[in-house]
């Protein structure tokens, strides 16, 4: 339980720079860029110290990290869907990708396949997946928005197809340890999860990669007239999406060792709104992982909170539902005086 | 015709403007008489459209009087309009989607008993006020799907609804076809006939001679002349927009230049070409003419930044292929767009991520950027430039106009081009940095850098330049070396007075048909 607290914390700090941040924090800039993941931390905190008084159980290690174990899919999936939201872009189809993924390691497993070609084949099944998504919409400048909505809706029909419509139960499904193990006492997900933020993160803000997304989000057409190949970087987003659906996929695949029709309807907009939350903006070119991933735990915490305190499901959802809208609104309020503040 | 009453409508005096502690205007007077064309002339910056901006309660001058109908002006909008002035502006601002009659009522629709849209009523008004400026087209016709000129219409009937006692046009011809500008000539004319008074800004000789009774001329901001058209000449209206000594700014050492580095031949799209161009290591090469006359186009278009339809261009013998700036850039290519913050700069990025945009490969290996690389990049540039800044953290957006167009000028130096294009790089710069950016661009030609240079400030083209090539309309219609340099040499082609023609193939249209369709 000591471990997750410092862990966000303190890369905030080495993250609220912005793409250029490093060095000696400066002190006229942090103002404007660090609020960014600032004000979600915050409430981040101040929402675990609430839940620990007035929540029943929720101040244990096993709840802490029944918490993280749970946001992992969730948090996979905002963390890829951040690269598209940089660049301006959105993916709606990461929760049917994440169905399809899922599918594909249960039927795997269920024809007898080893760990290996199961996992393999549901991170290739991302891949390509976003690989369509990315190149539709680089190549032919077509509207992200609607792009994936197409792909929500057919991937999701694959789901059906691949299951029959009925739950695949595998008599033995050889990758469970993803879903079900743990190591030095957390759970493999969990360790999945801080891997893929560890890694995007590097590539986010030490890459030249990374710095294309930021810049393409910041000015299309300055990235484009700086040399920078837009569309190639733009499609690469939503393979990135897409392996992350697959991960996600994985692991929700492993927890639950068989695969339903619906599974994973309606993440992309969890995804989304731990990103949103998270301090990035749907315009481009502002945000940050470490966001993502506070606002992730954020969702995590609320809804786990209330579980814990038995307010029902139905309206945990309306719950929900204005909180984001609360902390969003919020989030803009202030924002759009520091911005008018830059302006010179 | 001319002036014949003696009160004037608008009586403007002493107006003194400054925006971002630039004097844009310095005690400058003006007069609008009823029935009288008063042409506006200057250079681009010369402080034209913000004097009518005043004039029409846009902005509000820091000092001097505005008289309408002898009463001293509320500077804002509406008391403007109340005034009985109104303005059609340079940028058409109409909704493209919706009736020209839908158009028309913006901001004055008219409700029903019920509080629905009285249509019938909004379509008879628009009809009135279409009829009055002679438009062909109807009131229920989208206003996306007419052409510029008819547009314009739409928007001068809008202004025109409120029976204005004065009319300010705004380089209303910039958009126009040749049968357009003749319809809207005479339009203006039947105004002046019924008594309004008329400001019209331009920059086109042929219109001020043509259409005006008096022209007032701006030159930085101060009012040089103003006089009855008919008591002078194109010649020394032209004079008077840009008679000022050429600073010692320009310290420009002249390289003998090397080889031909960049070859642009034929090079044509849409609006552009064809146009053939040599320009040789060490040399810096100028390109005058009139906004609009296709300069940034053919910057766009030999960078790759634009589709070209016909044509090549080599940078040292290697043929770059089209439209795409990143094949541009390998070849050696760099371009300074015009528009620093819409096409240069990523705003709210930093300085130093903006400063190796264009230059990632070299500030890592194998794809991971190098703090360190990026942060020397940075200082090594800063310090060359001269760049103020707080902290190369710091966005962007937060650094004056020169030191913006400093980071974007260090973008692309960190790529070590061959060909060095700059697009008005001075533009909106104060004057220590203007020094800054032509001891670089004299550094760059001295290292043997071809360079081509966009400005419409002409002692700027003139004092950097070691060639001056003119466009209009598309093409190259002058070029002017050594003795023949003078601001009048430049400005005769670009408003067409003389247009002898260089540079094989670049044909320009006959003058009187102008197909300049923007």
């Amino acid at each position: 339980m000591t471990d997750l607290r410092p862990q966000p914390q303190s890369a905030v700090d080495a993250d609220t720079r912005g793409p250029g941040g490093r060095g000696r924090r400066p002190s006229s800039l942090s103002t404007v860029t660090s609020n960014d993941q600032f004000g979600v931390g915050v409430a981040l905190i101040a929402l675990v110290a609430l839940m620990a008084l007035i929540a029943p159980f929720f101040w244990t290690t096993g709840n802490l990290l029944d918490v993280m174990r749970q946001v992992s899919a969730i948090a996979i999936l905002a963390a890829g869907g951040t690269f598209v939201i940089l660049t301006a872009g959105i993916d709606l189809s990461v929760g049917s990708a994440l169905g399809v993924c899922a599918m594909v390691a249960i039927v795997s497993a269920d024809q007898g396949l080893p760990a290996v070609a199961a996992i393999l084949l549901s991170l290739g099944a991302g891949v390509l997946i976003g690989l369509v998504n990315g190149v539709i919409t680089a190549a032919f400048a077509l509207p992200a928005f609607i792009v994936t909505l197409a792909a929500l809706t057919y991937l999701r029909g694959f789901v059906y197809v691949g299951t029959d419509g009925t739950t695949v139960i595998p008599k033995s499904v050889p990758f469970d340890w993803i879903g079900q193990s743990s190591v030095l006492g957390v759970p493999v997900a969990v360790w999945i999860m801080l891997a893929v933020y560890a890694g995007l993160w590097f590539l986010l803000n030490r890459t030249v990669f990374g710095r294309q997304v930021l810049a393409i989000g910041g000015n299309v057409e300055a990235a484009r007239l700086s040399g920078i190949g837009v569309r190639r970087v733009t499609a690469l987003t939503y393979v990135i999406s897409g392996l992350t659906a697959g991960i996600a996929g994985l692991i929700v695949a492993a927890r639950l060792e068989s695969a339903v029709p619906d599974l994973g309807s309606g993440y992309e907009l969890n995804a989304i709104a731990a990103i949103v939350l998270g301090g990035t903006s749907l315009m481009g070119g502002r945000g940050s992982l470490v966001g993502t991933l506070i606002g992730a735990l954020f969702i995590g915490v609320l809804s786990n909170g209330m579980t814990l305190m038995n307010i029902e499901s139905f309206y945990q959802q309306i719950i929900m539902g204005f909180v984001i809208l609360l902390a969003v609104l919020v989030d803009k309020l202030r924002r759009g005086r520091s911005q008018a503040r830059g302006r010179i | 015709m001319a002036a014949q009453s003696d009160a004037p409508v608008v009586s403007m005096t002493g107006i003194i403007k400054s925006f971002a502690g630039v004097r844009v205007l310095d005690e400058v007077g003006l007069e609008l008489r009823a029935g009288e064309v008063h042409a506006l002339a200057g250079e681009n910056g010369a402080g034209k459209s913000t004097l009518m901006k005043i004039l029409a309660g846009i902005h509000a001058p820091e000092a001097g009087t505005v008289l309408i109908g002898g009463q001293p002006a509320v500077h804002d909008v509406r008391s403007a309009r109340q005034a009985g002035v109104a303005i059609v502006h340079q940028e058409l601002m109409l909704a493209g989607n919706l009736t020209v009659a839908d158009n028309l009522a913006m901001g004055r629709e008219r409700r029903s008993r019920l509080g629905a849209l009285d249509r019938r009523r909004t379509t008879e008004a628009a009809q009135r006020m279409l009829d009055e400026v002679g438009a062909s087209f109807g009131p229920h016709t989208r206003v996306d799907s007419l052409s510029t000129g008819q547009q314009q219409l739409v928007e001068i009937a809008r202004a025109l609804a409120e029976n204005p006692k004065v009319l300010i046009l705004d380089e209303p011809t910039a958009a126009l076809s040749a049968p357009e500008v003749t319809n809207l000539f005479q339009l203006v004319r039947e105004l002046r006939r019924t008594g309004t008074a008329i400001a019209y800004i331009t920059h086109r000789m042929e219109e001020i001679t043509e259409l005006a009774d008096v022209v007032t001329v701006l030159r930085d901001g101060r009012q040089v002349e103003t006089v009855e058209v008919a008591r002078t000449t194109p010649e020394h209206i032209i004079s008077r927009m840009i008679g000022r000594p050429i600073g010692s700014l320009f310290a420009h050492e002249r390289q003998t230049p090397g080889e031909v580095v960049l070859r642009v031949r034929g090079l044509a799209d849409q609006q552009i070409g064809p146009v053939d161009l040599d320009v040789r290591g060490g040399e810096v090469v100028g390109i005058g003419g009139l906004v609009g006359s296709g300069r940034s186009e053919l910057a766009r278009l030999i960078f790759g930044a634009d589709r070209r339809t016909a044509g090549t261009v080599e940078v040292a013998g290697r043929p770059v292929p089209p439209s795409s700036p990143q094949a541009a850039m390998r070849a050696g290519l760099a371009l300074l767009p015009e528009d620093r913050k819409a096409l240069g700069l990523v705003l709210d990025h930093s300085i130093d991520s903006n400063i190796v945009l264009a230059s990632l490969d070299r500030v890592s290996s194998t794809g991971v950027t190098s703090r360190r690389r990026v942060r020397s990049a940075c200082t090594e540039e800063s310090e060359r430039l001269r760049i103020k800044m707080g902290s190369a953290a710091q966005p962007v957006r937060q650094l004056s106009g020169g030191n913006q167009q400093k980071v974007l000028l260090a973008k692309w130096l960190r790529t070590e081009p061959q060909v060095l294009i700059l697009d008005e790089p001075t533009r909106g710069v104060d004057i220590g940095a203007k020094a800054d950016i032509y001891r670089m661009i004299n550094e760059c030609s001295a290292r043997g850098m071809a360079v081509l240079v966009i400005s419409s400030e002409l002692p700027e083209l003139l004092g950097i330049s070691d060639r001056v090539v003119v466009m209009r309309e598309g093409a190259l219609v002058a070029e002017l070396t050594g003795t023949n340099l003078s601001e009048e040499a430049v400005m005769r082609p670009a408003f067409g007075l003389d247009a002898d023609e260089v540079s094989g193939g670049a044909q320009p249209e006959a003058p009187h048909e102008e197909g300049v369709q923007r």
